[in-house]
């Protein structure tokens, strides 16, 4: 009998750490790397309560996560490839042109 | 048969929009069929409305009609009503009927202008808003009407706008007369507090049933009344209406003679109740009428320009009018109204047709002996003249007659007194203007002699018919003495009018008062021949004698000038001031000064945006938290 | 016994998290992903839903990571840069973040407590899941599909080298 608490808890500490990846990472791919993690934390969560309150529909939910993060993701990508044809890096200290 | 009355102004306010959306596209001639045919459209249905009321008996009148509820808030309510009953009769008769006449003129007068659309537009809006006025059952309904004519007035009188000139009178017109406004509606409103409707029925009922002390009505009285001189230009608002004559003739005989200045007159025999109850405002009418009869009068004796000396005399002819409703001879004021409509748009109509076969000369001293160049100008002219100067047998003297009539069986001495001068100073001037004119040695200037013509017939078809109308108009009111029953139209206006203590005089006293009347009336006329055509040179020697007396009246006892230093400059000069210290620095500073903080900030506020996504990353990150945390805790 | 494997899976994904954060070298962290996705996954499966963990796997952990390693190969950064050495935003972020994880935490702990996966109740099985889809998240399930195909042009077209560039 695993407490639901402990995945809820567990989620949580995912989802920290990825947001303290994006701040301490000065790379756009890296930072992309820690938005996924975020997104799976919350998959966490989700999947958590849908055992607890037997809830099934949280599943579909988190199936559709899961593909939208993969839509995503490979924009995000092509973005990202886009920039370092442009500025020759993926430095995100040097991507300021949208200043002011 | 009555019933149609409520139609009567709609067919010019129908016509006056067409114009308006459409005048640039229609052709000169369907303009005129159409402008015309809309006021004679309205006369029919006034026709109509009148016959129909001969059969009504006077208990049922006023008549009302409302179309449509107009104004509900909380206790203040004014509903868009008419009324009919004898008086609104005679109203929209002459407005329309001397309206139509008009019209009709103003295709001939105004067929090479090239604002004539604009002008048949003005036109039949001002018909619109006079029959408004005429037909309004409420004080608020009336006020509208009161207002529009004010702004017909203004347009038509700035008619020709690129005129400097023109355009000032037109603005003259219209401030002064707001100035009488202002007495109308503080009348207005004291009215509303005491009464709690602003329907004439409901103020007649109150006053009936001592609702009012006397003390305020007669301040309610004087304030309209104040309203009133403004409209009918009396002392001391009357300055608009000498400058008015800037517009085009046919312009001044319908506004300035006819219909809008009797507007003030209207309204006091409409609150003829009003007036009589409170007795003092009814002696301040009729003196202020007596005074102005006999003032405007002394001006007109001096003037040069044809137009002038007929605004004058209009102004004189307005008191008369106020003369007899200040004695309570309400009806022998209307009656004097409704005949002076007619002689007095006749005489301007055939001052029009004689300043246009001159080319555009106004000024008398280049006219003279004009009555063989202008034979169907000529008869009406001196028909109009003789009218107003009260000779037996036209309408003039029999309206004229029973107003004085009427202040001597008061005991009204003075306001008696003060209108036989005016009587002979009237026959003076017109007959003066006469001779000048029609007689003598001709000074006319050699380019106009050489295109000097006759009106055409739109022209003077409708002189002809004035000039009928100004000698058989009379005879709907004969004096008492020729039978209690001769006075057909007092009689008509019984319903409306309540008697006051009426004076009673002997029937020997009455043809005296009549032949002191006409011996008045003779005088004025021989001394103006004396002076203008049997020794020409009489005039030139009076004014040699007393230079002061002339520059008096010829400068209108400069009441203009006085009323520009005393009035007009401080608060022109006053209004200067403010704009430059508070306008210009205030509110200008204190919009500017937003805008240029709004600016300020922007770019401070701009220093979060460094473009670095991290950065945005952490404002969310703190807003997240501060949000969870509100709404945990 | 499930708590034990609980706690391997959790340690598992949060050391990989840790490792990812701390590495130099993109490749590794990348890597460093797939380990915690994997560990998600049996996460996933301890909680009854075999189906979901599948999923992460093959999609997760199989096609979106791999594709990450294609994007770090094509920009080759070599020696891949160093995670923020700046004291202050490490400092921030850190402070944040523990703020943060003490909210949620907070919000989490009225969570009720429901037999897990294992012994008592059977898993969710696919056929479940087909069926919601098919049916009450019929609308989302079809525009999901319209996404999917829009990112693939999208990309497709993002990335296309222009003629003569």
């Amino acid at each position: 009998m695993i407490p639901p608490g402990y995945f809820f808890i567990l989620s949580v500490a995912l989802f920290v750490l990825g947001i303290i990846a994006f701040f301490l990472k000065r790379d756009l791919i890296t930072q992309f790397m820690a938005i996924e993690i975020m997104l799976n934390a919350a998959n966490l969560a989700f999947l958590a309560l849908a055992r607890s309150s037997n809830f099934v529909d949280a599943q579909v939910i988190v199936f559709f996560i899961i593909t939208v993060a993969a839509a995503e993701a490979a924009i995000g990508l092509a973005i990202v490839l886009l920039i370092f044809r442009k500025k020759k890096t993926i430095k995100t200290e040097t991507l300021n042109s949208m200043k002011g | 048969m009555t019933d149609v009355f409520w139609l009567i102004p709609f067919a010019p306010v129908l016509s006056s929009l067409v114009l308006v959306v459409f005048g640039s596209k229609l052709s000169k001639k369907w303009v005129s069929l159409q402008a015309c045919g809309a006021v004679l459209l309205s006369f029919v249905f006034a026709l109509v409305a009148f016959l129909g009321s001969l059969r009504i008996s006077p208990e049922e009148f006023p008549i009302v009609k409302t179309l449509f509820p107009w104004i509900g808030a909380g206790s203040f309510q004014a509903g868009f009503s008419f009324q009919f009953d004898p008086l609104s009769a005679v109203m929209v008769l002459v407005v329309t009927g001397v309206g139509f006449l008009i019209h009709l003129y103003s295709v001939g007068y105004m067929a090479h202008d090239k604002g004539y659309t604009r002008y048949f537009a003005y036109l039949n809006l001002f018909t619109f808003a006079m029959l408004i006025l005429v037909l309004a059952s409420n004080m608020v309904l009336m006020f509208v009407g009161w207002e529009g004519v004010g702004l017909c007035s203004y347009l038509l009188i700035g008619f020709w706008f690129e005129k400097p000139s023109a355009a000032a009178a037109g603005k003259k017109a219209f401030i002064v007369n707001r100035i009488g406004d202002m007495g109308f509606i503080l009348g207005l409103l004291f009215i509303l507090v005491a009464v709690g409707s602003s329907e004439f029925s409901a103020i007649n009922k109150a006053i009936g049933q001592g609702i009012f002390p006397q003390a305020l009505a007669t301040l309610i009285a004087i304030l309209l009344f104040v309203g009133a001189t403004g409209k009918s230009a009396q002392i001391p608002l009357y300055v608009w209406l000498p400058d008015a004559m800037e517009g085009p003739t046919p312009v001044s005989a319908l506004i300035h003679a006819a219909t809008m200045v009797t507007a003030g007159v209207y309204m006091v025999a409409r609150l003829n109740l009003l007036f009589t109850f409170s007795g003092t405002a009814a002696d301040i009418v009729a003196l202020v009428g007596a005074l102005t009869a006999v003032f405007a009068a002394t001006m007109a004796l001096t003037q040069n320009d044809i137009k002038r000396v007929l605004a004058y005399s209009t102004i004189s002819q307005l008191g008369y009018m106020f003369i007899g409703c200040g004695v309570g001879a309400y009806a022998a004021g209307i009656f004097h109204l409704y005949t002076h409509a007619f002689f007095k748009s006749l005489l301007f109509l055939s001052a029009g047709s004689v300043i246009h076969a001159l080319s555009g000369q106004q000024d008398m001293r280049k006219m003279g002996g004009l009555r063989k160049h202008l034979p169907r100008t000529f008869p009406p002219f001196l028909i109009g003249a003789i009218a107003i100067s009260g000779i037996p047998f036209l309408s003039g003297f029999f309206s004229k007659d029973a107003i004085l009539t009427e202040a001597f069986a008061q005991g009204k001495y003075f306001i008696w007194a003060l209108g036989l001068t005016g009587a002979v100073m009237t026959a003076f001037y017109m007959f003066r203007l006469i001779f000048l004119t029609f007689y003598g040695q001709e000074r006319i200037e050699h380019e106009a002699k050489h295109h000097l013509h006759e009106s055409p017939k739109s022209m003077t078809v409708p002189l002809a018919i004035l000039a009928v109308f100004s000698v058989i108009a009379g005879y709907a009111g004969l004096p008492a003495v020729l039978g209690e029953k001769a006075d057909l139209f007092k009689r008509f206006l019984d319903p409306v009018i309540k008697p006051g203590a009426e004076g009673h005089i002997g029937a020997g006293t009455e043809w005296l008062l009549m032949l002191v009347s006409v011996a008045v009336a003779a005088v004025g006329i021989f001394a103006a021949y004396v002076f203008y055509l049997q020794k020409p040179g009489i005039p030139h020697t009076l004014v040699a004698r007393f230079p002061w007396l002339y520059k008096l009246l010829y400068n209108k006892y400069f009441v203009d000038e006085i009323y520009g230093a005393v009035i007009v400059n401080p608060l022109v000069k006053g209004s200067d001031w403010v704009y430059g210290h508070f306008d210009l620095k205030v509110i200008d500073g204190a919009l500017n000064g937003s805008a240029s903080a709004t600016g300020f900030f922007g770019k401070v506020l701009s220093f979060v945006q460094t473009g670095f996504v991290k950065d945005y990353a952490l404002a969310f990150l703190l807003g997240a938290v501060i949000f969870l945390g509100v709404l945990l805790f | 016994m499930a708590i034990l494997l609980f706690f391997l899976f959790a340690a598992l994904a949060v050391g990989s998290v840790l490792g990812m954060i701390i590495s130099r070298n993109q490749a590794y962290s990348a890597l460093f992903l797939v380990l915690a996705f994997a560990s998600l996954g049996g996460l996933f499966g301890l909680l009854g839903a075999p189906f979901m963990a599948v999923v992460q796997i093959i999609i997760y952990a199989g096609a979106i990571m791999v594709l990450f390693i294609f994007v770090i190969m094509m920009i080759h950064l070599g020696d891949g840069i160093s995670p923020e050495k700046k004291k202050w935003t490490i400092a921030a972020a850190v402070f944040m973040g523990i703020i943060l994880l003490a909210e949620l935490v907070f919000a989490v702990k009225g969570a009720p407590a429901v037999p897990m996966a294992g012994q008592e109740m059977a898993g969710t099985s696919p056929t479940e899941i087909g069926r919601l889809l098919f049916t009450k998240y019929l609308y989302p399930f079809e525009i999901t599909s319209v996404l999917i195909i829009a990112a693939l042009v999208g990309a497709v077209v993002l990335v296309k080298k222009r003629e003569g560039e």
